[in-house]
């Protein structure tokens, strides 16, 4: 069973004057079949913590491990990681112009499973998914991301998290900016990849609203730089009631 | 209806797009068209059709210090049968009729070369194998002037293949008599050293189609300098052009088409992809509508492709519309950057670096070489494209 272990994870970035720290310690260890759900307030290092396992050029990792079965996940490219079966469905996706929904789907599914999937299968599978999530098969045709509506972004994100079947799935706020019926579907499509039992789930929020759809088994509180505490389902429900501010007061700038 | 657009869809930090909103296409230039060089004064640079080019590389093209050498420029016409290939002298009447030299370097050639080559396909003679020209230089000079002629309804490829090291200015014409299709390729393959200024006038003859196609990859300067004039009503001209600029070189095209007869039509799509500190592209697209030119549709499109820090475009597409009796007209450009960020999220969904840029360039490109329509020339232009790329990660 796959396994990612954070620990004592310390990253910093360059700003205007000088170099921040901004997570300062982080513990945490998703199982395969687990999900996790992280909150916290803005500003807090969530996104931080999700680029930095995904291994963007932007953060230093000064201190700490990510390993995952093992395995080094800091000392892998960025492209090693996710064919290691780590996946980020990032908050802000990228335009990549030229490039086709179709082609680049392939493109990376043959990358992570190793070999090209066969055409029949291949297609029968992305227009499953899509179905699923909703998405007209017109879809296929456009460039990634490309004009694509904040909604059409993240369901892009999940198809890819469908297909390309990760061990461990990081999704960077992927309720923001969603009406309620985009982040049913949404919600649908992530529960359809957890209900195989195969996929670890870190779910980094600002809102418990996707905690009804999506059921976590922990919900861990983040603020200034590492998580403030841990618990169960419950913990949401008292966040919802009682808000971050017991956890930023205690923080020294936050 | 007109319509003028220009979407730029992302800047880059090194690199820029200027955009005129009016244009005067005859009175920007700094003298009037001719055939004789002494009609141009010497360009000191600062001029609208001589800003973007670097002078002091053009080894005296544009001063009168670039002598023709011995050795010079070979070409090497290979035609199927039906075709008539000569070299003939400055005297022949049949040079010249296409358009007339726009600038200083033009008439320079046209007033230097000694030779000139005439292909001529007669009418109705449809090839079925394309005309194929090698221009290819040894390190010499030269002057160049070569006439493609088609008479009523034929049609021909021509590809026209420049390689090698060279300093060459020329004149291209093409003569399209009426209802004759012709498709030309030219490729700028050259060595990094080479220069290379021409000057390509179409005349389109009365429902006639020019497709002219211009890849430019090599050379230190390429300046080339398409322009389509209609002979009667129903002409069609396509104008495509691709370009892959390096560190160090310097790739303009310049383009003109002149709606002078109704009912004709004109689209322009220019692909570029840059790389490398001082990498320039400039490209520069006049189409004019004249008063009597009623019922014209024209489109022009200049795209730019970004893919490292330090290289420069400059894309001015301009549209001069003098009557509204027309079909269509508009023009865009735009400067794209491939940045880290893409590079990040492609890589995040498992591709490696080099198969990410690879799929990035090669969909840029694919819509517009898969409407060249000459297969050995696609294949070898993907082939180009990737090697490029190569000897960018490498």
């Amino acid at each position: 069973m796959a396994t990612l272990e954070i620990r004592d994870l310390h990253v910093t970035v360059e700003v205007e004057n000088g170099t921040k720290e901004i997570l300062k310690g982080v513990d945490l260890t998703v199982k395969q079949g687990e999900t996790h759900a992280i909150m916290g307030p803005n500003g807090s290092g969530k996104s931080t913590l999700a680029y930095s396992i995904a291994g963007h050029p932007k953060y230093t990792i000064t201190q700490g491990t990510v390993t995952l079965d093992g395995e080094d996940v800091l000392a892998m490219e960025v492209d090693e990681r996710a064919r290691a079966g780590m996946f980020l469905a990032m908050q802000y996706p990228v335009e990549v112009p030229g490039v086709s929904v179709s082609n680049f789907l392939r493109t990376s599914a043959t990358a992570i499973r190793g070999e090209a999937p066969k055409l029949r299968t291949w297609v029968k599978e992305v227009k499953e998914s899509m179905a699923g999530l909703q998405m007209d098969p017109s879809f296929a045709e456009r460039n990634v991301n490309e004009g694509f509506s904040g909604g059409e972004k993240k369901r892009h994100e999940i198809l890819q998290m469908e297909l390309l079947k990760p061990k461990i799935a990081i999704l960077d706020e992927t309720d923001s900016g969603l009406d309620v019926d985009a982040l049913r579907v949404v919600s649908e499509g992530v529960n359809r990849v957890r209900e195989t039992g195969e996929v670890g789930t870190l779910l980094i929020t600002h809102y418990t609203r996707i905690l009804r759809y999506i059921k976590p088994d922990y919900v861990h509180v983040f603020a200034n730089g590492r998580i403030a505490e841990s618990g169960g389902p419950e913990l949401a429900d008292k966040l919802e009631n009682e808000g971050y501010e017991a956890y930023v007061k205690g923080g020294a700038s936050a | 209806m007109a319509e003028a657009q220009n979407i730029p869809v992302g800047s880059t930090t090194a690199g820029s797009i200027a955009v005129a909103a009016e244009s005067t296409v005859a009175t920007r230039m700094s003298a009037p068209p001719s055939f004789d060089v002494a009609d141009f004064p010497v360009p000191h640079g600062r001029e609208e059709e001589w800003r973007f080019t670097p002078l002091e590389r053009l080894r005296g093209l544009h001063d009168g210090t670039a002598v023709a050498t011995g050795e010079g420029v070979k070409v090497e016409v290979e035609a199927p049968e039906g075709v008539t290939v000569e070299t003939v002298g400055r005297d022949d009447a049949r040079l010249g009729r296409a358009g007339t030299p726009v600038d200083r370097v033009a008439a320079q050639a046209y007033s230097a070369f000694e030779k000139a080559s005439v292909v001529t396909v007669p009418k109705e003679t449809v090839l079925a194998e394309p005309i194929r020209i090698a221009v290819h230089g040894d390190g010499g000079t030269a002057f160049g002037h070569q006439v493609i002629e088609l008479g009523a309804f034929a049609e021909a490829v021509v590809v026209i293949d420049h390689s090698g090291d060279a300093v060459l200015a020329a004149n291209v014409d093409y003569v399209l008599g009426d209802g004759a299709k012709l498709t030309v390729v030219s490729v700028q393959d050259w060595d990094d050293k080479a220069v290379h200024v021409a000057q390509h006038n179409a005349l389109v003859g009365r429902d006639a189609s020019f497709k002219s196609v211009v890849v430019t990859f090599g050379g230190d300067v390429v300046r080339i300098h398409p322009r389509v004039a209609y002979a009667g009503p129903g002409g069609e001209a396509e104008l495509f052009g691709l370009y892959f600029t390096d560190a160090g070189q310097h790739q303009e095209h310049r383009l003109l088409v002149d709606h002078n007869v109704p009912h004709c039509k004109s689209n322009v799509v220019y692909k570029g992809a840059l790389q490398g500190e001082q990498a320039h592209a400039v490209w520069i697209g006049d189409v004019l509508i004249e008063a009597k030119a009623e019922g014209t549709d024209t489109y022009e499109m200049n795209r730019n492709l970004v893919l490292t820090d330090g290289a420069r475009v400059d894309s001015v597409p301009n549209l001069e519309i003098e009557t509204g009796e027309i079909v269509g007209a508009g023009h865009a450009s735009a400067t794209g950057r491939f940045d880290d960020e893409q590079l990040f999220y492609l890589m995040a969904r498992g591709i490696p670096e080099r198969e990410a840029r690879r799929l990035v360039v090669r969909g840029f490109f694919a819509e517009l070489v898969q409407q060249i329509g000459v297969d050995d020339i696609q294949e070898r232009l993907i082939a180009k494209i990737e090697e490029e790329l190569e000897a960018s990660v490498a």
